[in-house]
């Protein structure tokens, strides 16, 4: 079986511009909705407290509200989580409350509504935990990016470095983008995936730039658009594939996952997606733009003929 | 061209065989058993091993084997039935100086027990159980630290007759003595720096005062935070024994905070309550009258109960409490040839001492450790009383205890010893209950998670059946599209999958529910080095190039791209280890185990399939790796080199 027999290179740096103006759209409208809706921080981040309530019947979301609010607690939000029968409520963190007691409250309350109900999950966070997740994830965004740019310099070329930074922050930022405007729990998972992705896609680029570095050397007549257009339909098939084949794990993990992996799963779903169109997409154009020549891999082609020799 | 060396396919043959093994005990699953374990007093050996047996065989119940393990014994059992009923004779065989607990106990069969495989850890929330992060109030222990301080500056100069005004305690944690002339000061200064070396004193000049500013050196501020914290722990240990839980987990975490792990507890508000008790020391006189007399508590007096179980009659009145404690450290007297208590007391508890000893020379003085916890108010059914807001009332409890009843040998002041004790080990004891009760600084939960045992269970379910359905369809897939270059990339999938678990089995890792995320992403993203493989063979033969140069040719060009690409994902993965925090973690470990053990099985053990599938013929016409032939070698491609 094969699903690409493509004969000739496909000009897709001919049409760079269209792409990365309709990255550039996306890109904005995902920053857009960041800055007007911003993320909806679950638990991890914001402290406050999480439970999760079964019930042996249906539950009245109403009324499990109602004999909350009754307990003082304002601003909590009570939904249905996975089933019917499973309630998750949110307690913001309160002031004169800044403890880990919550639950023992709002249990008694909820078995006069159903002597059912039991507890399956509670999460607690101080507000002197919250703060330090935000700061320790944006540094590890900050190290991640700072390390691939470092290491693709050192492999390859510094414009590859940026590109392919500049590409898949782009991706981190659209999933952001769409978890702000679907309003998704972001919890630490999500940061996991987002990070995670961050990887997987650099590994995409570098995919494409690896091919690109060898025609460089293969293809001596030929234009630099020529040599970037040959190398990603080359590497084409194998983009799709590899990506079908992790987005079958991550679907496996959507459909069966449960509740806590759904957003998780959710976010690598789209990293997937938007990797492979900037990769391709961005990517490669920006290596374009940024005045690549066969002269940059000088030095790498040395190293690379030695180590070529069977 | 294509055929291993011999100890490559040995190596691959060997790392297949043990990660076999050692991902086996994951396959036997758990059965019910009970944990008996000593408190800091008690101890368990071989003995103790009989003595369950032997219970067990009087009550009639049946186990499947009871063996001695890291200084338990534990016990399994066929179902939880006899499991249940084996822990109430257990406790009463032997008593409460030992933690009888249920658990879960991995029917790892003893050959495999014997090359030390075992089933991985589990986090809590694929276990069930409770999570806390305490956080220690360094601000208390500092201030506390401060006024001893202050208090000791005060004591030292007077001693050493150096006439200063005043000793007060300035901004940000800072000692101030003010003296009148600069003679004064250098003389108080010499002093200082001799009998007090955690406080670091610098000359300073205000007006017309001489000023003398003392700092905690940063090696004190260092140690007191150590010792802060570590009281902390050790005060949860006590504890966390009494809720009988079979491993539990307490561990210091960054500077000033402990995490507390619970697997199997199903009540936090319980868990919660015993570990946020706090403790206390009481000193009092023994009423020797009463106790030679009658043997009744006289008005003004009172019964306790000792440690080792006895009765004494103290007075009511306090002579000081815990708070005045300002040190306690066991040592051994190389004079006396015995173990000792060393206590300090601040000034106000060694002013009282000093007049109560004095007074009471040849009696017993009374140290009794408090307790004091605070749990649901139960009505005459045991069922728990709820308020007009339907909150349970919570009712506080005091538990005392006797621990030591020196007799006063001489008029103590604020620095004494208590000898006469057995060992080093009843001091060691003795020290931290003083501790516990005097020093421990005030904790905070900063963060809790609990999950419910059923969730566990199910939250293990959901995670194995994605990444089986995952693993599955990219089976599948990849035999589908490759046929027999399919059939090697999945068995080397199937081998990554075994490396994995094997690893995640044998280092002290935790897999929790993230970490099976983990597995499933690794394994979507491991086939990618196959496909690479096996795309760049295709396009080998594509050129025209013949079967056995185009398999050499794929793994070997496709490799440096492998490593490019494995080596960006697996600095993302560092970084989420170096940076993240619980559930984060355990996703990165796995995604650097998996992206390691990717390397080896897509590449190593991939190409010794296909070597020895197709290496061994000499004259290759075509090999299994789907339709390549709709493409004409293109004539501008220069030739190979």
């Amino acid at each position: 079986m094969e699903f690409f027999k493509i004969r000739k290179d496909i000009p897709f740096m001919r049409h760079a511009l269209v792409f990365n103006v309709i990255s550039l759209v996306t890109f904005i409208a995902a920053v857009f909705f960041l800055v007007s809706k911003g993320l909806n921080f679950g638990v991890d981040f914001t402290g406050g407290t999480v439970l999760e309530v079964n019930f042996s019947r249906a539950a009245e979301v109403d009324k499990v509200r109602e004999s909350i609010e009754k307990l003082g607690y304002r601003d909590a939000t009570v939904q249905n989580f996975g089933t019917s029968r499973d309630v998750m409520i949110r307690l913001p963190l309160r002031k004169e409350k800044a403890d880990a007691k919550h639950d023992e409250i709002v249990m008694p309350a909820l078995k006069q509504i159903d002597p059912s109900a039991s507890l399956r999950r509670v999460e607690f966070v101080g507000p002197q935990v919250g703060g330090e997740l935000i700061e320790d994830g944006a540094l590890a965004l900050f190290f991640v990016s700072l390390l691939i740019v470092v290491y693709l310099w050192f492999r390859f070329e510094w414009k590859f470095g940026v590109a392919a930074i500049i590409a898949n922050l782009h991706d981190v930022v659209i999933i952001l983008g769409f978890f702000a405007f679907f309003q998704w729990d972001f919890s630490l998972t999500v940061l996991a995936a987002v990070l995670a992705i961050l990887g997987y896609s650099v590994n995409e680029s570098v995919v494409v730039f690896d091919r690109i570095r060898e025609n460089f050397r293969r293809m001596r007549k030929s234009t630099v658009p020529e040599i970037i257009d040959n190398a990603i339909t080359r590497t084409m098939s194998r983009t799709i594939i590899t990506h079908f084949s992790t987005q079958l794990a991550v679907l496996a993990m959507l459909l069966f996952g449960g509740e806590t992996l759904h957003y998780f799963a959710l976010a690598l779903t789209i990293g997937i997606l938007f990797g492979i169109y900037s990769s391709v997409f961005v990517a490669s154009p920006l290596v374009m733009w940024l005045g690549i020549a066969r002269e940059d891999m000088m030095p790498v082609r040395k190293e690379a003929a030695a180590d070529e020799r069977p | 061209m294509n055929r291993f060396p011999l100890w490559k396919n040995l190596l691959v043959l060997v790392t297949v065989v043990i990660g076999l093994l050692y991902s086996l005990p994951n396959f036997y699953g758990m059965s019910p058993a009970v944990q008996v374990s000593a408190t800091r007093t008690t101890h368990i050996d071989e003995t103790s091993v009989t003595r369950v047996k032997r219970a067990l065989d009087q009550a009639k119940i049946s186990y499947v084997e009871a063996r001695l393990v890291d200084k338990s014994v534990r016990i399994r059992f066929v179902d939880t039935d006899p499991q249940i009923r084996a822990r109430d004779v257990v406790q009463k065989e032997f008593g409460n100086d030992y933690i009888v607990a249920l658990s879960l106990l991995p029917n790892t069969p003893a050959w495999l027990r014997a090359i030390g495989a075992k089933p991985m850890n589990l986090g809590l929330d694929l276990r069930g159980g409770v999570h806390l992060l305490l956080q220690v109030d360094m601000r208390a222990v500092l201030k506390k630290a401060e006024e001893t301080a202050t208090d000791d500056t005060r004591r030292v100069l007077r001693e050493k007759k150096v006439r200063y005004q005043t000793v007060t305690r300035g901004e940000g944690g800072s000692i101030e003595v003010r003296f009148k002339d600069a003679v004064e000061r250098d003389r108080g200064l010499k002093t200082l720096k001799n009998d007090l070396q955690d406080v670091v004193f610098t000359e300073r000049q205000r007006g017309a005062d001489y000023l003398l500013a003392g700092r905690f050196s940063e090696a004190a501020l260092k140690e007191k935070k150590r010792l802060a914290v570590q009281q902390n722990i050790t005060a949860l240990n006590k504890r966390v024994n009494e809720l009988g839980v079979s491993e539990p987990l307490i561990q210091q975490q960054g500077e000033d905070r402990i995490v507390v792990q619970l697997p199997g507890v199903q009540d936090p508000a319980q868990a919660k309550d015993i570990l946020g008790r706090t403790a206390t020391i009481e000193v009092r006189m023994v009423d020797e009258e009463a106790m030679t007399g009658s043997g009744h508590a006289p008005p003004g007096s009172k019964v306790y109960r000792t440690r080792q179980g006895g009765q004494i009659i103290l007075k009511n009145q306090l002579v000081y409490s815990g708070d005045n404690i300002t040190s306690a450290i066991e040592s051994f007297d190389n004079q006396r040839n015995s173990p000792v208590v060393s206590l300090v007391l601040d000034s106000r508890g060694g002013a009282v001492n000093q007049r109560v000893s004095g007074e009471n020379i040849g009696r017993r003085m009374a140290i009794i450790y408090i307790e004091i916890k605070s749990e649901p108010k139960l009505d005459a059914n045991k069922k728990p009383v709820v308020d007009a807001q339907g909150r349970a009332v919570r009712e506080t409890v005091r538990i005392e205890e006797v621990i030591s009843s020196p007799v006063i040998k001489s008029q103590l002041g604020r620095r004494f010893q208590i000898e006469g004790l057995d060992s080093m080990k009843e001091a060691g004891e003795l020290s931290l209950l003083l501790r516990a009760g005097s020093l421990a600084a005030p904790v905070e939960i900063v963060e809790e998670r609990t999950i419910g045992p059923s969730l566990g269970a199910e939250n293990i379910k959901r995670g194995f059946q994605s990444t089986w359905v995952g693993f599955a369809a990219i089976i599948a897939f990849m035999i589908v599209y490759y046929l027999m270059f399919g059939v090697t990339s999945s068995l080397a999938l199937g081998a990554n999958l075994v490396f994995l678990v094997a690893l995640l089995s044998m280092l002290p890792t935790t897999l929790t529910l993230p970490g099976i995320a983990g597995i499933a992403l690794t394994l979507g993203m491991a086939i990618d080095a196959n496909v690479l493989i096996n795309e760049r063979i295709r396009e080998e033969l594509r050129n025209g190039n013949s079967p056995h140069a185009s398999i050499h040719a794929g793994y070997e060009r496709a490799f440096g791209t492998i490593l490019d690409s494995n080596i960006t994902t697996l600095i993302a993965g560092l970084a989420l280890f170096i940076f993240g925090s619980g559930p984060v973690r355990g996703f990165a470990v796995v995604l650097c185990l998996g992206i390691m053990t990717s390397m080896f099985s897509a590449v190593t053990v991939s190409r010794a399939m296909v070597n020895l599938i197709y290496g061994r013929r000499a004259k290759l016409e075509r090999v299994a790796i789907g339709n390549t032939r709709w493409e004409e070698p293109r004539p501008s491609q220069p030739p190979k080199p």
